[in-house]
């Protein structure tokens, strides 16, 4: 018996949520009384390797193969069966990113395995059985899920582990799987990254502006405040419909739903909607001046107040805090 | 070309979220089911592509006979002809299966999903039905375009983009970017009432996730609110109180 959990890279490095991911399954399998076994795909160094054994991983697998280079999810879910059934891993664990939904749902048929997609929680083991808490209703509610299946896929969100460092070293092994031509049908002819920009799923910080900026023009002070503090910037439906923002930066419901330490909202009403994508934020700041929106009931801090004038006082507040600390 | 698009019945978006008292079941009392707003774009990317009558587009659900109104939606919007595997839908691996059964059968070039249905949020169906069929899946796609034998898609990954090349068959998950959703017309709405739909039973699959009880996020504790001259005072209460920054 063991944890295998897959360890994501974007163009070599591991994120954070990756060692979130790991931190996660070492629990588990700290819950299970096994080791944690990580797979890697892709071309990753031997130093960025390494990094996985401080997060818990015992041994890690590393699967170097050209064509594997860029995400194939039909090939990667096979390699990552596989190592499953090898290692006899009962538990396998993935974050719940992009690529991870492209490829949890797949293991898990692989395996006939329980799929806990959206965990936000370590696994309660209590009564021999395995249950999961998730996100349900875009955020509106939480689920409590039990796999009863011999095998288990989790796939965690983003932001919802804490990293913990543990004194130990993980074995790097070279693992050559089994690749079948019919797996690789689909080609990856372009990928295209903002390397400087926070991707929003992952960021621990994010600023958030609605129509009350009045255009797209206006963007430029929630920029800036974004940029002060090291967040994401995000928006509100109505903005990304009307094309003032991409799409990818839209919160909510039929968005993406975010889980930062800090949310900051200007210039959003607070719509249902709006906020079923950023309830689990750890702390949420409402700059509206409307008194009476709703965003402000579910707000910690709020003010009252013309976002054009607010706004840039803060971005200077948060730069003489940073340039204090 | 054959189109399968797979459509959802879930809350409208506006319903507050309630459970029975001892947590373990939905309320769905009072509220108004929809047709899930991505799956609106999948069909509409759909329809797009079948203009011309290159192609037909069937929708298939997987669901009680309560959610025949999202049915006959998605054929006033302009699906020709729908089928419902008559059950429960209990969970991704069970819908998906149902699905896969009825594609095998039935041979179709492409099939779209919507990226996550807004109630369960498994972002699970596509890639499940790909490795029932063992078809490539796609998930999260922001473009789809076609010659008729290979698509170019472009997908979203966190930070950026992919461009993806792939020959049918495939299935992919819709979001924003693909097509506007459609709104049905006089005309689709008088012609759905007559359009095929068949009705089929479900077939027996192991059951591996149950879900056992509900809760909703705990309240906020009551909002500290400042002046517009206090930012100050906000940014050290992000940090001292807050411990965010
Ligand atoms: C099916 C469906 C799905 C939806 N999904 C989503 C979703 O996922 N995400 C989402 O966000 N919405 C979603 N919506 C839309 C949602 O219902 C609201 O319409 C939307 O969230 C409102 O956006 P907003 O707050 O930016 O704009 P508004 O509601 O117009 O609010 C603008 C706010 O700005 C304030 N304001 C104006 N000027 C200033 C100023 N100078 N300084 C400070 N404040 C100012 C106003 O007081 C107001 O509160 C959905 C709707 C439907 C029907
Ligand atoms: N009961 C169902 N019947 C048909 N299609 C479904 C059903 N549930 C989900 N789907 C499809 O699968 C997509 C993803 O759903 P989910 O995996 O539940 O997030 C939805 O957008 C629909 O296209």
């Amino acid at each position: 018996m063991s944890v295998l959990v897959y360890v994501e890279n974007a163009e070599g490095k591991f994120k954070k949520s990756t060692f979130e991911v790991v931190s996660y399954a070492k629990a588990i399998a700290d819950l299970l009384s096994t080791d944690l076994i990580a797979v890697s795909i892709g071309t990753v160094a031997q130093d960025e390797l390494n990094v996985l054994g401080k997060y818990g991983a015992s041994r890690i697998l590393n699967i170097s193969d050209d064509r594997l280079k860029t995400f194939v999810n039909q090939a990667y879910a096979t390699v990552i069966s596989e190592a499953a059934e090898k290692e006899g891993a009962d538990v396998v664990v993935l974050a719940n990113s992009f690529s991870g939904k492209g490829l949890a749902p797949r293991i898990a048929v692989k395996l006939k395995a329980g799929l806990a997609d959206s965990a936000i929680g370590l696994p309660n083991l209590e009564n021999n059985s395995f249950t999961v808490r998730k996100t349900a209703f875009s955020g509106k509610a939480f689920a409590l899920v039990e796999l009863s299946s011999a095998k288990k896929v989790i796939a965690l969100n983003p932001n919802s582990h804490q990293l913990k460092e543990i004194a130990a070293e993980g074995k790097i092994e070279a693992y050559q799987p089994e690749i079948k031509e019919s797996d690789l049908r689909i080609k990856v002819t372009d990928v295209v990254r903002a390397t400087d920009k926070i991707a929003l799923p992952d960021a621990e910080l994010v600023v958030s502006a609605g129509r009350g900026l009045k255009g797209p023009e206006n963007w430029k002070i929630i920029e800036d405040l974004a940029e002060a503090l090291g967040a994401a910037t995000a928006c509100s439906k109505p903005v990304s419909d009307a094309g003032w923002r991409p799409h990818e930066e839209h919160v909510g419901q039929t968005g993406i739903a975010v889980s930062p330490n800090l949310y900051i909202a200007v210039g959003i009403s607070g719509a249902i909607q709006h906020l079923a994508g950023v309830s689990s934020s750890k702390t949420i700041v409402v700059i509206n001046k409307d008194p009476e929106a709703p965003f402000f009931k579910v707000a910690d801090y709020g003010i009252v107040g013309d976002a054009f004038e607010v706004v840039p006082k803060l971005t200077e507040a948060v730069k003489a805090y940073k340039s204090h600390s | 070309m054959k189109i399968l698009v797979c459509v959802s019945n879930v809350p409208d978006t506006t319903t507050k979220i309630t459970f029975s008292s001892d947590n373990t079941q939905f309320n769905t009392a009072g509220v108004q089911y929809i047709l899930n707003p991505y799956d609106e774009i999948a069909l509409a990317r759909a329809i797009e592509l079948s203009e011309g009558g290159k192609s037909t587009v069937t929708v298939i659900h997987v669901g009680e006979s309560s959610s025949e109104p999202t049915i006959r939606k998605a054929l006033a919007i302009g699906a020709d002809d729908a089928v419902r595997i008559n059950a429960f839908p209990r969970d991704a691996y069970f819908v998906s299966f149902q699905i896969a059964e009825y594609a095998k059968s039935n041979g179709f070039d492409l099939i779209l999903t919507g990226r996550e249905s807004i109630d369960y949020n498994g972002s699970q169906v596509a890639a499940m039905i790909g490795e029932f069929l063992d078809i490539p899946s796609i998930s999260i796609i922001k473009k789809l375009n076609t010659d008729g034998n290979s698509s170019s898609i472009e997908r979203e990954i966190e930070g950026g983009k992919e461009m993806i090349k792939v020959d049918f068959p495939f299935i992919a998950s819709c979001a924003e970017g693909v097509a506007e959703p459609k709104i049905p017309n006089m005309r689709g709405i008088m012609s759905a009432r007559t359009k095929p739909l068949q009705v089929l039973e479900a077939k027996e699959i192991e059951k591996l996730v149950s879900f056992k009880s509900y809760s909703t996020p705990a309240p906020r504790g009551s909002v500290k609110m400042l002046t517009p001259d206090e930012t100050e005072k906000l940014v050290e209460l992000l940090h001292t109180e807050a411990k965010v920054i």
